[in-house]
């Protein structure tokens, strides 16, 4: 749905050059959540606001639903016709919200429609409907003013849905709400993506955001795209840092001769009931030193940090067995590689 | 003088001053409103930035602000002629007034513009408005409040400049106390223009006030202060 290929973007400031963004390959599937995590400074920002154009890549490529953007920009810094357009069926949400004070709530949403050029009627009518949608119905005569954060990001998200967009950008949304409204913006976030099939690329340092949102992200760091893929797949990666931010284990061993092993669960896998079975059949006693688990799309995921008595040596069947299972198995304290299936 | 006598001469005069301060507000804020948006679109990081554009204007709009008002006036003589006819009359006056007060009300405008958030245009680009759609529905009308303070300040100072165009025969308030009040030792009549211009002032001072506060009450802002954000950041 959103594909941007070599994406750089080099700001020239007072004789100096600041590279924002280094190529990047983004690819987000249509229908799915997408987040981009960073720490302030790592691109992210630009990044999103080189999808819609409203900051010029100095080189590469955005394509959104098939549509090449960048071929749309022309040459100079104002937008044309045809870049306007595919913007109007682009939505974005904004961390500031970026509400026009001097209009009430319902002009505000309808502020989109006028653009689009849709008579009166048909503004009101949507307007009332997206309200509705984001939970707002009762506040379309107020103005932003009189609003709290949270009311201001709906106003900010139905203003975004009012052109009827496939696509929705948000830049770091939740960063001025606090925590509970952060959850309630990202709740609806999620509903607007199930309920109206939206695709939606999302901002944010915040590795909750991702967490509970997204079903791809990506970690950015000075410019470049470092991890990327789904929350199952980056679980799956041995040494992913996404990974193991998204769910951090703590716990040390309780002792020597004992062996510690970072269980991650994903896929079909984590459907079963591993622990026990393996406490049963070998007949040892497992402790739990640490785990992070979430439902992410209707499947458990997460790693769990356990541990087993005895060394290694005594424990290569037990963690055979966890391996048959298609869990993926770190050893922790042996600095030897990660063993691999079957060694030993 | 008795009152009867007066009178009729504080009337004409009231009436003349309202008519060069009102025409000449009006052509003020008809010329200095898109120039103001002008010098805001045409600067660094600007919707149409094209900086040597913005420097003929905003050097056009300096030298016309430095110069005194009497001078202005005088040296406008040829081209207010050309215009109405003659360098006599209220008429005559309202050329130069409007004239000066093209580049001040323009030069306030564009305080006023900048002060609104960039957030607020980059949402409307980013829904794909044009510059045209951004100046309707989101410069003008969030920086109203500033607009209507800088257009009371604009009459003000054109009630001023006004009783400066009196004294070259434009009649109105700043006439008659000229020719009369002071020319004529007519103390009394003096103090009566003072005395209505004050009175006038404090009522458009106030009226403005009035509406520019009722307008921003509504209002306040979406989200933080708006910044002044001259430059793009970088990231």
């Amino acid at each position: 749905m959103i594909t941007t290929s070599g994406l750089t973007k080099v700001y020239r400031a007072r004789g100096r050059e600041v590279t924002a963004l280094d190529g990047v390959d983004l690819h987000v599937r249509e229908g799915e959540v997408y987040g981009v995590i960073g720490q302030s400074g790592a691109g992210k920002s630009s990044l999103i606001r080189c999808v819609n154009l409203l900051e010029r890549p100095t080189a590469g490529t955005v394509t959104v639903a098939g549509q090449d953007l960048t071929a749309l920009a022309g040459r100079g810094p104002r937008a044309g016709k045809e870049l306007r357009q595919a913007r109007s069926r682009i939505g974005m949400v904004f961390q500031h919200f970026n509400l026009l004070s001097s209009r009430t709530v319902q002009d505000n949403v309808e502020l989109p429609l006028e653009i689009l050029g849709k008579s009166g009627q048909e503004r009101s009518r949507k307007a009332l409907e997206l309200l509705d949608l984001v939970g707002l119905a009762d506040k379309a005569k107020s103005y932003p003013a009189q609003l709290s954060g949270g009311q201001k990001q709906r106003v900010g998200i139905a203003r975004a849905l009012a052109g009827d967009p496939k696509v929705l950008l948000s830049d770091e949304a939740t960063s001025a709400l606090d925590p509970e409204t952060t959850r309630s913006i990202l709740a609806l976030l999620r509903d607007l993506n199930r309920q109206l099939g939206l695709t939606v690329l999302l901002i944010t340092h915040e590795m909750d955001v991702v967490k509970s949102v997204c079903d791809s992200a990506a970690l950015m760091e000075n410019g470049r795209i470092v991890e990327s893929g789904t929350v199952s797949e980056l679980l799956a990666t041995p040494g992913s840092e996404l990974a193991s931010a998204l769910f951090p284990l703590g716990g040390e061993a309780s002792g020597e001769d004992r062996t510690v092993v970072d269980v991650t669960f994903q896929g079909e896998s984590a459907t079963q009931p591993v622990i026990s079975q393996l406490s049963r059949t070998y007949n040892i006693d497992i402790s739990i030193l640490g785990a992070a688990i979430d439902t992410v799309g209707g499947l458990q995921v997460g790693r769990m940090r356990i541990e087993l008595p005895g060394r290694y040596e005594d424990n290569v069947v037990p963690i055979g067995f966890l391996r048959e299972k298609g869990l993926q198995i770190d050893l922790l304290g042996h600095d030897s590689e990660p063993v691999k299936e079957g060694a030993k | 003088m008795t009152w009867s006598e007066m009178q009729p001469l504080l009337e004409q005069a009231c009436w003349d001053t309202l008519y060069m301060v009102g025409w000449s507000t009006l052509i003020a804020v008809a010329g200095g409103l898109p120039l103001g948006i002008l010098l805001v679109l045409t600067d660094r990081g600007g919707l149409l930035q094209n900086l040597a554009a913005n420097k003929v204007i905003g050097q056009v709009v300096n030298i016309a602000r430095s110069l005194p008002f009497i001078i202005l006036m005088v040296a406008l003589m040829g081209f207010t002629r050309s215009i109405t006819g003659t360098t006599i009359g209220v008429e005559a006056a309202i050329v130069p007034l409007a004239v000066g007060a093209i580049p001040f009300f323009a030069r306030l405008v564009e305080t006023a513009v900048r002060e609104v958030d960039h957030g607020l245009v980059e949402a409307v680009q980013a829904m794909g408005g044009s510059t045209w759609t951004i100046v309707r529905k989101v410069l003008v009308p969030e920086s109203l409040p500033s607009l209507i303070s800088s257009i009371t300040t604009t009459i003000v100072a054109l009630i001023g400049y006004s009783a400066m165009a009196g004294t070259v025969g434009a009649g109105g308030l700043g006439d008659i106390a000229i020719r009369y009040g002071y020319q004529r030792f007519e103390t009394q009549l003096m103090w009566i223009t003072v005395a209505i211009l004050a009175v006038v002032i404090s009522v458009i001072q106030f009226a403005g006030d009035y509406a520019a506060r009722s307008l921003h009450r509504r209002g306040a802002h979406s989200g933080p202060a708006p910044k002044l954000r001259l430059l793009k950041a970088a990231s």
